[in-house]
């Protein structure tokens, strides 16, 4: 910042004015966002004693702290894949389905309320659908004999959170991916059915080559959304599920590590993941958008 | 064609019984508590206890100095960006976003290893210290919504010409900026404001890992020891997250019809 108007022969007391003017906005997000986060990197390069290493680095690579990363991935995974899947193909229903108008407004709006549904709430709503005694599981064993615990699933477990996150996944998907498929042009269709496509070629060659970057990247969203997600996963398993904010969750509360260090190297871990899925998000939206113009 | 259409209401059908199914469930589970027949006992239970009260109206106040805290933030910074410091839009906008990037949690592992006790600026040292940095943390949540809808606003209406217009009347700063702009970006403002409502009712993390009373941590504690309350907690929450997103849909429905330029 200062380079700039240090760059000018004549620092104006215009230009002055005109830096001062976001000054409270720079000096909140330094406090809040940028000194905070970088505090916890640094420190996940430094022993106790303040010295450059990378042995905290090192030590996140230990079998309990590597499961945890791992079942963080596949959950992530795991629910931006359903979403991604789940959402597509309600927002091919609402754009390309013919279905009334009503549905599509209706989904909509809906979605723009569960995609911000989530947290503690979440946990209770599957807890009484899905839980040992919730609605579909009374259901399935009253009207079908079926006993949905018998056969190994548990709601508390990597499937349990999967379903669970794409409650607000799902949402998510259809409210990005909408307005990219309403930026598909009837006339691609049109002229490729005129040389001759069939309709799955259609989606090979044209559309889907157009969407990908919209898809991927979207999917990309909904990991980061799912791996940095904790109060719903807390409320559901407490600490019995092993996924990464929940750990960084208990080093917080009392130091489970045994080390302060190591919990900065567990943060900054995080980071990394949601930094690089979210960047290329940006990239692949920015490549989508050449085509919605 | 026959065949697209009936995919598309297959696929409709498995997403809307994925939607409501769960609602139905939490619905029903929270009328189950008396063991006869449906009734209303969670939620008089809820209603009747003090903690709920407490931390409903502790989260309530949070949100609404949020709100205010964050408005006074938003608002003239994105005014002046756009009307003096263009250039540096994709900055801000890159530091608006920063909060979708970085963990809720990591962010809060900051402050408290920053603003710790021992620390240069203890701000968890005291009660109002610690309130004041929940807030703080609540701005830095809902940043990304705030500055996006009152930017969005602000794109709306002539930002140069009012100010101009202002000047040669006379107007100063402050009246340039609560008088002319402000009203002028409302519909923004409000949608933000809901948002951040939506987001303050229901956080878990910064609240829980400060220790402070909200209602997120009580959701969850409530959920850890009773049986038919959490469904009916959910069942509110859920509420006030339509509630807020209705009114969203209201406001910017108002602000379509109304003159777009002032």
């Amino acid at each position: 910042m200062t380079t700039t108007t240090a760059a000018a022969p004549l620092i104006s007391k215009r230009a002055i004015i005109d830096w001062l003017g976001i000054a409270p906005f720079m000096i909140f997000a330094l406090m809040f966002l940028v000194v905070p986060t970088l505090y916890l990197v640094t420190g996940a390069f430094l022993t106790p004693a303040g010295e450059f290493t990378f042995k905290n680095i090192a030590d996140l690579f230990t079998p309990s702290i590597l499961s945890a990363y791992w079942i963080s991935i596949r959950v992530s995974v795991a629910s931006s894949l359903g979403g991604a899947l789940i959402g597509f193909f309600l927002a091919w229903a609402i754009v390309l389905g013919g279905v009334p108008t009503w549905i599509r407004s209706g989904l909509l709006t809906f979605s723009g309320v569960a995609s911000n549904f989530a947290g503690v709430p979440l946990a209770f709503a599957f807890l009484a659908t899905l839980g040992r005694t919730g609605l579909v599981t009374v259901f399935l064993r009253d009207w079908f004999g079926f006993n949905l615990y018998s056969t190994g699933f548990n709601l508390l477990s990597f499937l349990g959170l999967t379903i669970t996150y794409m409650y607000f996944q799902i949402p998510l998907m259809v409210l990005i991916l909408t307005p990219a498929l309403d930026g598909m042009k009837k006339e691609w269709r049109e002229a490729s059915e005129i040389l001759g496509a069939s309709t799955w070629q259609y989606w090979r060659m044209v559309a889907l080559p157009i969407l990908w970057p919209s898809l991927l990247g979207t999917t990309l969203l909904l990991f980061a959304n799912a791996f940095g997600a904790i109060a719903t996963a807390y409320a559901l398993t407490g600490s019995s599920l092993n996924i990464v904010p929940i750990l960084l969750y208990a080093q917080i509360r009392g130091d489970v590590l045994h080390n302060p260090n190591l919990g900065y190297a567990l943060a900054l871990g995080m980071i990394v993941i949601t930094g690089i899925s979210n960047i290329l998000y940006i990239w692949l939206r920015m490549r989508a958008e050449r085509w919605q113009k | 064609m026959k065949a697209r259409r009936l995919g598309a209401w297959i696929a409709i059908a498995i997403g809307a019984s994925y939607f409501i199914i769960p609602l139905l469930g939490t619905l029903e589970f929270s009328l189950r508590m008396r063991r006869d027949a449906y009734s209303f006992d969670a939620y008089r239970s809820v209603f009747s206890d003090f903690q709920f009260r407490e931390t409903f109206g502790y989260s309530m106040l949070m949100a609404f100095f949020t709100i205010i805290f964050g408005m006074l933030l938003v608002v003239p910074t994105a005014y002046w960006v756009r009307l003096r410091l263009p250039q540096v839009r994709p900055v801000i906008e890159f530091i608006t976003l920063l909060p979708l990037v970085i963990p809720a949690i990591v962010i809060v592992f900051g402050y408290l290893r920053l603003y710790n006790s021992s620390s240069f600026l203890p701000l968890t040292g005291s009660t109002s210290g610690t309130n004041t940095l929940l807030m703080f943390s609540y701005m830095t949540l809902s940043l990304p919504y705030m500055y996006r809808a009152v930017d969005t606003a602000m794109r709306a209406i002539d930002v140069r010409t009012l100010t101009e217009a202002a000047e040669s009347l006379g107007a100063k700063w402050p009246t340039i900026l609560f008088r002319c702009i402000f009203p002028n970006v409302m519909s923004g403002v409000l949608s933000g404001a809901f948002i951040t409502f939506a987001i303050v009712m229901g956080e878990f993390t910064m609240a829980a890992l400060l220790n402070r009373p909200a209602f997120g941590p009580y959701l969850q504690l409530v959920g850890a020891n009773k049986a038919y309350e959490p469904s009916a907690l959910a069942v509110i929450a859920f509420a006030i997250t339509w509630l807020s997103m209705g009114l969203i849909q209201l406001v910017s429905r108002f602000q379509k019809s109304a003159p777009a330029k002032a």
